[in-house]
This record gives structure tokens, C-alpha cells and sequence, in this order.
């Protein structure tokens, strides 16, 4: 009987040891997975893959930045002297554009001579930069070269203003305005629900009677889980026009529209967290205060809120992270303008709510695909330098005792 | 002086304290003894109002302090506590600093003249029997401090309000011996200066540091006299079994 009980406790042991590692190594392979996608980017070329882009050899520019290359197909640079080259008008060119020059006859039966037309008619046109298929492409022939292809840079991609991932010949993937997005979404979501947070924290654990908090926790605690689309929905149905009316704006899906849905969400979450470590602040250190001819407030502010400090900076990464990290809602009610924000209220996109919206139309393995993994890897160290922070901050306060 | 007359008290339907009176003269050792569950901690505890913070308590009688009633409604509770002192079972020193321990009674009450707190700080720790272990460390956290010395500290921060009456829950339970005798020589010291009440388990305790005791059972106050009268003669005969050991 003892042995039998005895094997099975191994058993169980043994079970659990290899659910543990087992959990263990899949979070790891997720990250690690994360971060191989998102750095395969930096392997990827500026310019949409399997095309290339040919110049006139009598011109003397040598490689573009993926973001002159935008401009110039958008017309917005319409000289090379512009970007370094002779004073000659640029003349973009796709290559569908070769139809008008060629008659069907020209190309061949089976397009073979499509590469010879291209080369001939770029060899004409001094000025010209165009985008062909790398199986069209007139590679070698006379007149004809090809304009080198850097790979993406990380400076382009962090410090990049533009998002247009989409944009042909060169897509364009700066993040800045969706980090910028997502940080001031979060910023100001956590400045209107930490004092209103932590506020009725203090209500619920030291002035509330206990039938109002009777009802007013579980009705706290049932809020944490509605599902955050119906956050969004609420946001988009009510918050929005409401916004629009208030502050009198073309539109109301703004920042500040993100911001307030995130903060509703955000709530419950530090209620929660924030008034169980004030009531677990041991009854001795409340007497001790009142003992010493402390009034109540004196107690709440000096003994018990330091007291529940580390409770507390776990409720606000809580709430940070769910910020942060929170798509569904946002996606619903920030306009999405992958723009840099000039204030709350324009629209704006945050990180998550970019890879929820692109990742289905991105072809798995492109460089888009590549990026918004990226934008994951931006995010995941994101929400892993807050809460290491907090771990300090709440570690520190421990040590000191302070 | 402090006089209780005709207490009773109730914890919901539960009768804690039957009818209890009784006087405790300025600048004396008064020590309470009797089983767990008698009430005394209960009837040390109405003397500063702690009790006010149970939900669904009530009293009847009068609790008087210098002649004044404090349950009546014109007593601030906050001011009643900076002249009623109490030390607790267990050391609960606040998780801050040891000077900021002494300090704090003074800080909530107003007190910002860096100078007074410093000579106050350092008086009550001196007064507590403290002062020369943590002189060199007073910005150390308390928590750093032995049980005894948080306790010590515990007394420190009572006594920097300046009460005249110290209230002391078990002060010496969760201590070692000697840390024990520490506090009860403390305790001899500051007789002169303070009305202490002291709740006890230890009976030895109790003969030893006390001018009078009380010996209560479920909820009633069975005898209170002199201590040596009731350690060497006690006129009723559950005193007597208490303390000859024979039931508690």
C-alpha cells in the first residue's frame, strides 16, 4: 500500500516537473520565434521583393534611401538634382507604362522580348527610373543599370516617420508614429485611471461600509472581464460622438477617445490589485497609528499606502501592461492614421492595433509580414521594461524597509 | 487616575465584560492577569478607545480618565490617544526608519521643528532603554532591529506624544527572557513618570513589576488588590487556584 502511494506521488512529481519545463520552453520558443521573424527584416530589401529598379547609365546616381524612392514615384521629388543627380526632370516609370510604347507584336509571343524593349526604352530616356520584375529586368544591356538595393535599415525602421507598408516600389516601415501611438495612448490612459484607481481603492478599503462594498467589489471585479470588444464598441457608439461634440472635432476617434476606453479598462484591474494590498496591511500597523493620536487619513496616507506600496506598483504595471498591450478596444476607437500624433486629438495607431489590422494582409515571409513581427518585438520589450522597473522599484522599497 | 465604573461590554451577543469597576491610581504599575479569553485585553483596550475600531462592539458604563469621561461625545478619540500610550503584543514598528518610528507620533500631530524632534526622538529612545543600541543607525530601517529592540523602539515611539498613561497589551510575550527583563526593568523606570496598565500571562511577571493586579475570569473582574496580597493571599479561591496553577 505504502509503495503504491509512493509511486504515485512520483508519478504526480514527475508529471508536474515536465508540465513546468514544458511551459517553460514554449514561452521561450515563442519569443525566441518572435524575435528570428522580426530580425529577418533588417535581411530584407528596401524595394518590394522580386522587382528592381533600373536608371539610364548616363546618370550618375549610384543608390536611393527607401524614403526618396517613395517620393519620387509620389511625384514629391520631380528633379535628380534633388537627390545628387544631373539637372535633369525625373521620369518615373512602372512597368505596365511599356504597353503604351510597344505594341503586343514587339513584345513577342511569350513576352520574350519584353527585357529588350525595357532596355531600349530606358537607354532613351535619360531621366528615367524604372520599376520592373526581376525576371523583366534588362539586366547588362547597353544604356541600362541597375540601382542598388540596400537592405532595411534599423535607423529607418525606428526612426522612420512614415508607416506606408503598402507603398510600391519601396514600402515603407517607419515606426515612429505608432510608438509614439501607443505610448501616449497608454501615457494618458494611466494618468486618468491611476488617481481614479487608486482613489476608489482607498474608498473600498477604508471608508466604504461594508455592505457598499459588498456590492461595489464584485461589481468591480465582473468588469474586469467583459471582453475588451465590447469596451470598444461602448467607446465607438458613445465615447466617440461624444468627444466629436465636446471638443468640437472633424472626427472623434482620436488618442484621446484610446485613451479614455483604456483607462475605463484599465480600471477594474488596478481597483482590484491596489485595494487588496491596502487591506492586507496587517491590523497592527493600523492600530499602532490611531495609537500614537494618528487620525484616520494620517493612518491611510503614512502607514497604510506605503505600507501597500509594492501591491500598489503591481496594480499600476497591471494596468500599464494591459494599456500597452490592449488592441481590440483601440483598433476601435483611435481612426488608425498611422501618423505622428501633433496632439490627443487626431487620430492615431498603436502598435498592436497595427499588427491585428495588417497581419492578415500581409504575405507571410515579406518584409511587412517581417515588420509587424518586429512591431511585437517592440512591444514585448516594452511591456518587459515596465514591469522590471516595478520589480526594482517594489524590491528596493522592500530592502529598505522603507 | 483612571476609573472604570459599572463596564460592560459586548461583542455582538457575546458579553465580554460583566459589570466591572474599578481605580488605578497616577504613577502606579497596575498588572491584569487571568486565562485567555477572560477580557482583559478587552477592558486595556477601552482606555484608549481601541476598541471603537470592532465593528458591532458596545459599552455601557464609564471609562474616566483625570475625571472625564472619554466615551463622552465632546472627547476627540485622537487627542485621548496622544495622552493614552499603548504597546502592542507583538513589536509593530512602522517599515520605516528608526528615527522616523520615534517621530512619527510627533509628525501626525503636527510637529515640524526638526530640532524638537530630534531631542525628542533621542529622549524617548533614552527613555526606552534604547538609545545606545542605535544611535549610530537611527536611518537604518527598524526592521533590521531583534524583536526585543523593536519592542523597546515600540515603547520609544509611545512615549515621544509625551501620554501620562502607557497602556501595554502582553508587552513581553513574543520576546525572549532577556529582552523580557529589559522591559520589565523599563517598565520599574518609568513608573515615576507614567500610569502604566499592563496586561500579562506571566504570572511571575505580573508579582514582579506590578503595584496592583486584577485578576479577571470570563469577563468578570473576580479580585483586584495589592500584589503581594493577591500573590501570597488571596481572598477568593479562584484566585488562589489561578495562580497556585491548579486550572488556567
Amino acid at each position: 500500500m505504502k509503495k503504491i502511494r509512493k509511486i504515485f506521488e512520483r508519478i504526480v512529481e514527475s508529471i508536474l516537473t515536465v508540465s513546468g519545463a514544458l511551459t517553460t520552453i514554449t514561452i521561450l520558443l515563442i519569443t525566441v520565434f518572435l524575435f528570428r521573424e522580426g530580425f529577418g527584416l533588417f535581411g530584407s530589401s528596401e524595394i518590394e521583393q522580386g522587382y528592381r529598379l533600373c536608371l539610364n547609365t548616363a546618370n550618375p546616381v549610384e543608390r536611393l534611401s527607401s524614403r526618396q524612392i517613395m517620393q519620387v514615384f509620389d511625384y514629391q521629388i520631380e528633379n535628380w538634382q534633388e537627390i545628387g543627380g544631373p539637372d535633369e526632370p525625373i521620369v518615373p516609370f512602372r512597368f505596365e507604362e511599356i504597353f503604351n510604347y510597344y505594341s503586343e507584336e514587339e513584345m513577342g509571343a511569350d513576352y520574350e522580348l519584353l527585357p529588350v524593349r525595357l532596355g531600349e526604352y530606358i537607354a532613351a530616356t535619360p531621366g528615367i527610373i524604372a520599376f520592373v520584375p526581376e525576371q523583366y529586368a534588362p539586366e547588362g544591356m547597353e544604356g541600362v543599370k541597375v540601382l542598388h538595393n540596400d537592405h532595411i535599415s534599423p535607423a529607418d525602421f525606428f526612426g522612420g516617420r512614415e508607416w506606408v507598408p503598402t507603398a510600391t516600389p519601396a514600402p515603407q516601415f517607419g515606426t515612429l508614429p505608432l510608438i509614439v501611438g501607443t505610448l501616449l495612448v497608454s501615457l494618458v490612459a494611466i494618468l486618468i485611471a491611476l488617481p481614479l484607481g487608486l482613489g476608489v481603492a482607498i474608498y473600498l478599503s477604508e471608508l466604504a461600509s461594508d455592505r457598499m462594498r459588498g456590492i461595489l467589489k464584485p461589481a468591480i471585479e465582473l468588469l474586469a472581464g467583459i471582453p475588451s470588444v465590447v469596451y470598444g464598441f461602448f467607446g465607438l457608439v458613445v465615447l466617440v460622438p461624444l468627444i466629436q461634440r465636446v471638443f468640437n472635432l472633424p472626427v472623434g476617434e482620436t488618442a484621446f477617445a484610446g485613451s479614455l476606453v483604456l483607462a475605463i479598462m484599465a480600471l477594474p484591474t488596478i481597483i482590484t490589485v491596489a485595494e487588496d494590498a491596502m487591506r492586507n496591511t496587517p491590523r497592527a500597523m493600523r492600530e499602532a497609528s490611531l495609537a500614537l493620536g494618528a487620525t484616520h487619513w494620517q493612518t491611510i496616507c503614512r502607514v497604510i499606502i506605503p505600507y501597500a506600496g509594492s501591491g500598489i506598483s503591481a496594480a499600476v504595471v497591471l494596468g500599464i501592461g494591459r494599456a500597452v498591450g490592449e488592441t481590440m478596444a483601440v483598433l476601435m476607437v483611435t481612426g488608425n492614421a498611422a501618423v505622428m500624433p501633433h496632439s490627443l486629438f487626431e487620430p492615431v495607431r498603436t502598435i498592436p492595433a497595427t499588427i491585428a489590422a495588417e497581419l492578415g494582409e500581409a504575405p507571410a515571409g515579406g518584409a511587412h509580414y517581417q515588420a509587424l513581427f518586429m512591431l511585437g518585438c517592440i512591444l514585448f520589450v516594452i511591456t518587459m521594461l515596465i514591469s522590471v522597473t516595478s520589480e526594482m522599484i517594489s524590491k528596493r522599497q522592500s530592502n529598505k524597509g522603507l | 487616575m483612571i476609573e472604570a465604573k459599572n463596564i460592560d461590554f459586548y461583542y455582538g451577543d457575546f458579553h465580554a465584560l460583566k459589570n466591572i469597576s474599578m481605580r488605578m491610581e497616577t504613577n502606579t504599575v497596575t498588572a491584569f492577569i487571568g486565562p485567555s479569553g477572560c477580557g482583559k485585553s478587552t477592558f486595556l483596550r477601552l482606555f484608549n478607545r481601541m476598541n471603537d475600531l470592532i465593528p458591532a462592539t458596545r459599552l455601557t458604563g464609564e471609562c474616566l480618565i483625570d475625571g472625564q469621561n472619554i466615551y463622552d461625545r465632546s472627547v476627540n478619540v485622537d487627542e485621548l490617544r496622544k495622552n493614552v500610550g499603548m504597546v502592542f503584543q507583538k513589536p509593530n514598528p512602522f517599515p520605516k526608519s528608526i528615527f522616523e518610528n520615534v517621530a512619527y507620533g510627533l509628525r501626525v500631530n503636527g510637529v515640524r521643528d526638526k530640532k524638537f524632534i530630534r531631542e525628542k526622538v533621542e529622549e524617548s529612545l533614552i527613555g526606552a532603554a534604547l538609545w545606545d543600541e542605535v544611535k549610530d543607525k537611527l536611518k537604518k530601517s527598524a526592521y533590521e532591529l531583534s524583536g526585543g529592540q523593536q519592542q523597546r523602539l515600540c515603547i520609544a515611539r509611545a512615549l515621544a506624544v509625551s501620554p501620562s498613561v502607557l497602556l501595554m497589551d502582553e508587552p513581553a510575550s513574543a520576546l525572549d527572557p532577556i529582552s523580557t527583563s529589559k522591559i520589565e526593568e523599563l517598565i520599574h523606570s518609568l513608573k515615576d513618570r507614567y500610569t502604566i496598565v499592563i496586561v500579562t500571562h506571566n504570572m511571575q511577571q505580573a508579582a514582579r513589576v506590578s503595584d496592583k493586579t486584577g485578576f479577571f475570569m470570563l469577563g468578570e473582574l473576580i479580585e483586584f488588590n495589592d500584589t503581594k496580597k493577591i500573590f501570597l493571599n488571596p481572598d477568593k479561591i479562584e484566585t488562589q487556584n489561578y495562580i497556585t496553577g491548579r486550572f488556567g
